[in-house]
């Protein structure tokens, strides 16, 4: 049987159908074109499928599609306006914080709720907080760099406009 | 050569391909689709050792939406081998063999056989209603079991290759053996003040790259085969897809699509060769991704070792003599990395007496793929150790020991050649004046060092370049781009040419478009592939030169080439009226290109001679809990000699990702196996890599010894970084605890266990 799902995605309210089973990652990446959010395990252990759901970090693989009934879902699609992107994506390519770049969407959209809920990590919020997004590339050096910086610029800015 | 001063070399721009990467439009593996696609499954053992009995598919291909189903009869049993240069010769009866098993399951995850439907809900019913009938076998899964005098034997007709142990008759589990030997070991051992000796344990483990495999195949009715895929290169993928299935090279294309991580480990194929023959069955194309249990069930990942090694050394701390013998699981069929374990171990030091023997030895677990300096890590953990010991024994600074023994130019590599410029006592040296050297150290810490090495490879490249009317320019290369080598070759166009990188643009192109270029690995794609986009933008500059010669109508070999901002050709003569020519920019003769003789490309292949070998030392401090026996690295150095670095971010992110990797290696990550050789960990919530929250920043530093094979200096980074964290880790962990640990993981289980033992005394 199949359920239609009234969601609002990326801004825009969006309906689409999927089995009760499927996975909100799998609607979105086969669905729904939408392959920035990654899959990297399908069991919540690496990140790479990270969303916002009412703006809270889940991993799309672990989210029943259904479950978007009426919520709104940012995906790393959503993050950047078609004006600029969002800091933290200028931030990651500075640093050169991406190697083979497949986490980095995941790594994004988890710094922006961290950024959300706390403009200024330190070091070791920052490190925690991504602890759950894996990274096989970097160390996590540069990516842990890029945040920190895009926090500092963002509060920055933020100094400056008040 | 040093005394060059470079304009963008050297710089950190950003990369052209990273917008698409921090915004998500870039497409991985898994992210292609194509109307009317298939969506494929494997159906794979649940045995380590088995038999295979009958395979019945009708129940499978009665499921509604499933278009074929195939098993080990549908993929050819060649014996034909690929060469493929420096990198060694790939045995096709072996990778069609483990595509999907003929007569024998020899790993738990091998594939039986696989289905497409068009679903994949359809496909997985479908998978599950495969009727395999299996007669169990003894699983092998250590070394002491493969080569006991009763072992069950994994292939009947395997002979030792190499110089096999004397006395071996018959089908063995060891399929090479190898040695390597200088001097009289026996008589420096008998010489020696200090002998140390220890046997080493490493487990499996994986490379762990993000991206699971994956790809799209299209069979079309014609007999020509589109493929996209994940690959480290588009080239092997397409020649072992033609050779396994026995068909010509130039019917298949393969698209490469950007990779999420490789390591070694996408060098192989496991997917390509099965979706194109179910896509030729169905007749429609089909997808095919591994789930993360399949990656590390069936695919990688690289040997679990064991290692005896002794030292012999003066009290002055030179090291005299060393005796080594490597045993390295190759998983299911042979081709462990042991001869490069062996080759690369004793590299770092000139020890004028030593004795190495290597053995390759299968067992039932996944065929290992190359990892990162594959052979390397395991061997060097057990040399790194011991210098260690030496330096303890007979109370000398651990750098201090291992300059006085460094390799340099004019010494004899253990392998044969003698050392061009290299730089490990410079690397030694930067070790030693680093601030973290000498910094205070908590009391629960301990500091440890270590050394690494790799050969580097070159291999064979291609490069176009191609100059537009504006003056801006594009270059195209065969090498998907895993760590930002598109930047990287952009610099090195505008380095040639003048023109800023940002009017450079670099694409990683398909088999049909790109020269056949080898493939990503051997950290060879900004040294050799490099090297051909050089002169590849070279010859641009030699043609500019022709056209301003016409232009000026005078001789070719009386204008100059002038690299600068933009790049320019110069006059050496006065123009027959005596006034000085003004010079023509690269944008200029760009704009006149038409009128001039037409389109300005620029071509070059190369096949790079061996690559400069490199070397590093890394430094760790490392904060042991003796209540729980978990460690954590406080502080951690990477020093390396990368030649020259093009674009140090990403040299740097090289050092970083590679120590991350072998820290990873040293604390936490294994293979576990049940008794039936099945594997209990095919996650990555227990196969435990490092977290962000496991590891502080990673400092590094560049030394640049240039590599005269390379204009620029440049030597392959990539690998070394990977080598020196195991006994870096482990030896800070003999400081922090006065125990010599010799087994990795040293998980806390472990630790625990180790300090036991000196408790009891
Ligand atoms: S794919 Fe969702 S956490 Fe890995
Ligand atoms: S950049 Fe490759 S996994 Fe993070």
């Amino acid at each position: 049987m199949r359920i239609q799902v009234e969601t609002t995605l990326n801004g825009e309210p969006t309906t689409f159908l999927c089995e009760a089973h499927h996975s909100l990652l799998d609607v979105l990446r086969n669905g729904l074109g939408l392959t920035g959010t990654k899959e990297g395990c399908s069991t919540g252990d690496c990140g790479a499928c990270s969303v916002l759901m009412d703006g809270r970090l889940v991993p799309a693989c672990l989210v029943l599609a259904p479950e978007a009934q009426d919520r709104t879902v940012i995906t790393i699609e959503g993050i950047a306006t078609s004006e600029a992107l969002h800091p933290l994506q200028q931030k990651f390519l500075e640093h050169a914080a991406l190697q083979c770049g497949v986490c980095t969407p995941g790594f994004i959209v988890a710094a922006k709720a961290l950024l959300d809920a706390n403009p200024n990590p330190s070091e070791t919020e920052t490190r925690y907080w991504l602890a759950g997004n894996l990274c096989r590339c970097t160390g996590y050096d540069k990516i842990v760099r890029a945040v920190l910086d895009a926090a500092a610029e963002m509060s920055s800015g933020k100094a400056a406009a008040r | 050569m040093s005394a060059r001063t470079y304009r963008y070399i050297g710089t950190r721009p950003i990369r052209h391909d990273g917008l698409d990467k921090v915004t998500g439009r870039a497409n991985y593996g898994a992210d292609f689709t194509l109307p009317g696609l298939l969506q494929g499954v494997v159906v794979r053992s649940p045995h380590a050792h088995a038999r295979i009995v009958s395979i019945e598919t009708q129940a499978a291909e009665a499921v509604p939406g499933v278009k074929a189903v195939i098993t080990g009869k549908d993929i050819p049993e060649t014996s034909a081998r690929l060469a493929l240069g420096a990198e060694g010769a790939f045995d096709l009866h072996d990778i069609g063999d483990n595509l999907m098993a003929h007569g024998k399951a020899l790993y738990e995850g091998h594939a039986v056989a696989a289905v497409a439907a068009t679903s994949i809900d359809a496909a997985r019913e479908a998978a599950k209603l495969v009727r395999v009938v299996y007669e169990p076998l003894e699983p092998v899964m250590s070394i002491e079991r493969a080569i006991a005098p009763d072992a069950p034997i994994l292939h009947a007709d395997m002979v030792t290759k190499g110089r096999p142990l004397p006395g071996t008759t018959g089908p063995t589990n060891i399929a090479g053996r190898m040695e390597l030997k200088r001097g009289d070991v026996d008589q420096a051992f008998a010489g020696a003040d200090v002998v140390v000796e220890r046997e080493f344990r490493t487990s499996t483990v994986h490379q762990g790259y993000i991206e699971p495999h994956a790809c799209v195949a299209r069979s079309g009715e014609d007999g020509q085969i589109l493929v996209w895929c994940s690959t480290q290169g588009g080239f092997i993928a397409r020649d072992f897809c033609a050779l396994i299935l026995g068909i010509d090279a130039a019917r298949i294309k393969v698209i490469p699509s950007e990779i999420g991580g490789g390591f070694g480990g996408k060098i192989p194929v496991y997917l390509e060769p099965v979706a194109i023959v179910l896509s030729h069955k169905a007749g429609r194309p089909v997808k095919m991704v591994m789930s993360r249990s399949e990656v590390f069930r069936a695919s990688g990942p690289t040997s679990g070792t064991r290692i005896r090694m002794k030292l012999g050394a003066k009290r002055d701390g030179t090291i005299v003599a060393a005796q080594a013998s490597l045993w390295y699981e190759a998983g299911a069929y042979r081709g462990s990395p042991s001869g490069a374990g062996a080759m690369c171990c004793l590299a770092s030091y000139a020890i004028p007496n030593f004795f190495v023997e290597a053995h390759d030895v299968v067992v039932n677990k996944p065929k290992v793929a190359a990892y990162r300096a594959p052979g390397s890590p395991m061997a060097t953990f057990a040399t790194e150790s011991l210098v260690d010991e030496v330096a303890r024994a007979i109370g000398m600074d651990p750098i201090e020991l291992r300059l006085k023994n460094a390799v340099a130019e004019g010494d004899h590599a253990p392998y044969g050649p003698v050392y061009g410029p290299i730089g490990l006592k410079q690397v030694l040296e930067a070790a030693r004046a680093h601030p973290h050297w000498s910094a205070p150290l908590g009391p629960s810490q301990g500091r440890g060092v270590a050394c690494g090495f790799w050969f580097n490879a070159g291999l064979s490249s291609s490069a176009t370049v191609t100059l537009n009317g504006d003056g801006s320019a594009g270059v195209v290369t065969g090498n998907p781009d895993i760590g930002g080598t598109r930047v990287a070759q952009a610099m090195m166009v505008a380095e040639e040419l003048g023109i800023p990188v940002e009017r450079v643009r670099p694409s990683v192109a398909d088999t049909d478009t790109a020269g056949y270029t080898d493939l990503t690995g051997g950290s060879r794609v900004c040294y050799a592939t490099g090297m051909a986009v050089i002169r590849a933008a070279q010859d641009i500059a030699e043609q500019l030169r022709s056209r301003a010669a016409t232009i000026w109508n005078v001789d070719r070999d009386r204008v100059a080439w002038e690299p600068g901002r933009p790049g320019r050709v110069i006059a050496l003569d006065e123009s027959p009226d005596g006034s000085v020519r003004p010079p023509l920019t690269i944008v200029e003769l760009a704009s006149k290109m038409a009128q001039t003789g037409g389109p300005i490309v620029g071509r070059a292949a190369v096949n790079a001679p061996m690559a400069g070998p490199g070397f590093a030392a890394h430094i760790c401090d490392l904060d042991v809990d003796k209540e729980t026996g978990r460690s954590t690295v406080a502080r951690y150095t990477a020093i390396q000699d990368v030649g020259k670095a093009v674009h140090p971010s990403f040299v740097e992110g090289q050092m970083q990702g590679g120590a991350a990797q072998g820290i990873g290696w040293a604390l936490n990550e294994e293979y576990i196996y049940d008794a039936d050789g099945v594997m209990e960990n095919a996650g990555f919530l227990d196969y435990r890599m490092p977290v962000a929250s496991d590891l502080p920043m990673i400092d590094t530093v560049l030394v640049e010894v240039a590599n005269p094979l390379h204009p620029y200096g440049v030597r392959g980074v990539g690998e070394v970084p990977i080598v020196p964290p195991l006994a870096a880790v482990a030896n800070a962990m003999r400081d922090a605890t006065g125990v010599r640990f010799t087994e990795l993981p040293l998980s806390p289980s472990r630790v625990l266990e180790g300090l036991g033992t000196i408790a009891k005394g």
